[in-house]
């Protein structure tokens, strides 16, 4: 037992932070770490970034052109990251289709798909979520029918992550109603500019457009757009469901908002002294600290497991979720009143106009309203409860 | 980076974990309780012939030269069975500070007494009203020729009333609450001017309240270093700390599997309770809690044995906080999930909820601990 990285890990973290340190553009920089609005060629211009270093996709394997990092190199990798203030990398394509791709795809499909998530050329959102399937996915309706050498795709997604930019979207659609629901479900690969596919945003509580609807009528899909076998989607969605839980804990991005917190803490005023001298604030902040720390070692604990992450990477979805909501809900208060008002304008990189308070009032209380949104996605945290209880505890 | 135990310490935990659920069950437990002696002497013996009172002394004093991890792998078995035996008092808190601070001499003669199950220590440190504060100290100990005489009153003293030797702190300089001026005596329990008031605890173990009139104490008894003690002290509790969350762990992971295994047979309204959902979260949550400890143990374990001060003691008290905040949610739930039958004296859940609940009040509850995370918060390096 050991909890000390190794020279080889330190050596490592060091080349991550030399890089980041010369490769990081400035305004990317200032972007992330005002939390300002996101935007795509921001995204995809990290990305490239990333990709000609050979570090496009943390977690792949050599063989799909990935660096073939360890579990502990990958977390270092995004602490590094996190901590130098650059964006997140798009997780639907690298981290939740490419997966599956690997695991499930034929040949050709891997060589079709896998290079574009790598480039960051290729946007990819997540078609999941129907109206009357959240929770209960399975029970999702949004058809497939094959009709020759293609399927044709009716019905509706929501909650589409960045879909307004996206140019692929990986779907479960309904191909069978025979059997129990989850029999019927296939996972298909859908071109974005397909006529029949209409977008719509929905604005979120923060009054930001980060959400879409996306409605599928009579979309004509090539049958070589299914992955593995058809009706056998479920499996695929479960096994990407494994990878989502271990990534969803946010360690390194939790760490650099701690960081930030504490020093915003000691930045504002509380009357006549900084507010970390404030012992009800520095408690909380304290015991936030500590469970932070908790998740680490835990997060650590599941990478180093060899037997791979189970059901228990549950564990690090709620405990993740909880902290990275409560440390968005301290970055609000840390603010104060400075927070209530609501400046969209001084979301955008470059805004001179007014404001009240700091800078690091403007977007806090947005992210803590948008951040409401952690315990629900991704398998809400009642679900994650009901997986920890039924396939862990056997109840 | 890893979290393996060794190849011995594996067979340490297989070998530990099979004595514990065959020999130490619940009557004999209770056996041990009734007879008021805190210790069974045959139990004692099997330790110390399975090299457990002696596994992290030097190896030139009949140990076997292991860690705190070793401290971890013994405790979480311990919790995990509620032992009841004085080896926190004796083998992790007294031997810790006679192997780090003891001269050669009182090495050679206390460690093979620990070690082969002869001699029992207690460590007489907390006064009345200090509450966690360690540098509280007004027992004096003033020189008096070769010798000392000491005079004062120690409180929750645990196992001082079965002790032979106390290692007891004592002012030789400096005033009530500073850390410089302190200094630890080896005591001998029948020593003229020493009065013990034994007592059970709740939770089946035994603590002393000890007065010293007076005691004399040869030079010789000095434990390290003159009025320089507090190092020593802070790093002996530390010990302490990381022994008490590994054992809290496995007291938690008992009281899961006892709560799964009643909530899974119990029937209600026709069906075994576990399949109501609002139960199912509720074990969900004990098991995070869990989880979380055992990665705080796991940390307050690898850095207790460090001289890193600031840093260790940042660790040791994030991993108590958390600890007994999660001691108290499991034990509670665990109770209250038994229903009825978790408030009767024959289900073990209510005794795995009375030491979890005792484990954080010993060596600085959550709220102590957590006030010294967030007063560290207040180093500009923080």
């Amino acid at each position: 037992m050991d909890l000390n990285y190794t020279l080889e890990q330190e050596a490592f973290r060091s080349e991550v932070r030399q890089f980041l340190q010369d490769n990081l553009p400035a305004d990317i920089r200032e972007r992330v770490q005002k939390s300002l609005r996101p935007d795509k060629a921001m995204t995809q211009r990290w990305q490239k970034i990333l990709f000609d270093k050979g570090w496009g996709a943390s977690t792949w394997p050599e063989e799909f052109g990935g660096p073939g990092w360890s579990p502990i190199e990958q977390l270092i990798f995004e602490e590094e990251c996190a901590l130098a203030g650059a964006p997140r990398q798009l997780d639907f394509g690298l981290r939740m289709v490419a997966p599956v791709i690997m695991t499930f795809g034929n040949d050709e499909q891997k060589e079709r798909f896998l290079p574009g998530i790598l480039s960051g050329e290729d946007w990819w959102c997540q078609g999941y979520s129907e109206p009357g399937s959240g929770s209960d996915l399975a029970s999702l309706r949004t058809s497939a029918k094959l009709e020759g050498d293609h399927y044709v795709v009716n019905g509706q997604k929501t909650w589409t992550t960045l879909g307004q930019h996206a140019d692929w979207i990986f779907c479960l659609v309904r191909t069978s109603t025979e059997g129990k629901p989850q029999q019927g479900i296939s996972f298909l690969l859908i071109d974005m500019n397909n006529p029949g596919i209409e977008v719509r945003p929905i604005i979120m509580l923060d009054g930001e457009h980060e959400i879409n609807e996306v409605y599928f009528d009579n979309v004509k899909v090539p049958a070589e757009n299914l992955i593995g076998e058809e009706n056998q989607g479920w499996t695929y969605a479960k096994f990407l469901l494994g990878h989502e839980r271990t990534g969803l804990a946010n360690v390194g991005q939790w760490k650099a908002l701690m960081k930030r917190l504490k020093q915003v803490a000691r930045e504002e005023q509380d009357g006549q002294r900084p507010l970390i001298e404030n012992t009800r604030f520095r408690d909380r902040l304290a015991q936030l600290d500590a469970e932070l720390r908790a998740l680490e070692l835990t997060v650590l604990r599941v990478l180093t497991d060899k037997r791979g992450p189970g059901p228990q990477a549950s564990i690090l979805k709620i405990r993740g979720s909880e902290i990275g909501q409560r440390l968005f809900e301290m970055l609000m208060e840390a603010t104060g009143q400075d927070a209530i008002a609501h400046i969209p304008d001084a979301l955008e990189l470059g805004y001179q106009g007014p404001r009240a308070g700091s800078p690091d009032a403007t977007p806090a209380a947005g992210d803590y309203f948008n951040m409401r949104k952690l315990t629900i996605f991704g398998g809400s945290n009642e679900i994650q409860r009901n997986i920890i209880a039924q396939l862990v505890l056997g109840l | 980076m890893n979290f393996d135990l060794t190849e011995e310490q594996q067979m340490l935990n297989d070998s530990l974990r099979r004595f514990v659920t065959n020999e130490l069950g619940f009557e004999k437990r209770s056996e041990v309780i009734a007879s008021g002696k805190g210790s069974d002497p045959a139990t004692w013996s099997a330790l110390a012939e399975m090299g457990l009172l002696s596994f992290t002394f030097p190896e030139a004093y009949d140990g076997l030269g292991g860690n705190a991890v070793d401290t971890m792998v013994v405790m979480e078995n311990f919790g995990r069975g509620l032992v009841v035996e004085p080896y926190l008092a004796t083998v992790v808190l007294a031997g810790g500070l006679i192997r780090d601070q003891g001269s050669e001499a009182q090495k050679a003669e206390i460690l093979p007494a620990i070690a082969n199950g002869e001699r029992l220590l207690a460590f007489a440190h907390s006064e009345p009203g200090a509450r966690y504060n360690l540098s509280q100290v007004n027992t004096q100990a003033e020189a008096d020729g070769n010798q000392y005489r000491i005079s004062g009153a120690k409180t929750a003293v645990l196992n001082g009333g079965q002790a032979q030797q106390l290692i007891v702190s004592a002012r030789t300089s400096g005033a009530r609450s500073d850390e410089q001026g302190l200094s630890l005596f080896l005591v001998d329990t029948a020593a003229e001017g020493v009065t013990i008031n034994d007592f059970a605890t709740h939770d089946g173990h035994r603590t002393a309240e000890i007065q010293f009139n007076n005691v004399a104490v040869d030079a010789s008894q000095l434990v390290g270093r003159l009025d320089n003690a507090f190092p020593a002290i802070e790093k002996a509790v530390d010990l302490g700390i990381a022994a008490l969350c590994a054992e809290a762990v496995g007291a938690m992971e008992a009281m899961n599997a006892a709560t799964l295994d009643y909530i899974k047979t119990r029937k209600q309204f026709g069906v075994a309770i576990g399949k109501f959902q609002v139960l199912q979260h509720r074990t969900a949550d004990m098991f995070i809690q869990t989880e979380q400890a055992r990665s705080m143990a796991i940390l307050a374990t690898t850095e207790a044995d460090s001289d890193q001060r600031t840093q260790r003691r940042e660790a040791l008290s994030m991993a108590k906080t958390l600890v007994g905040q999660a001691a108290r949610y499991v034990g509670q739930e665990g109770v209250q999930l038994h229903g009825g039958m978790g408030v009767t004296d024959e289900m073990f859940a209510a005794h795995l909820f009375k030491r979890l609940t005792l484990i954080n009040l010993l060596f600085g509850d959550a709220d102590h601990h957590l006030a010294q995370v967030s007063d560290g918060l207040l180093a500009p390096s923080a």
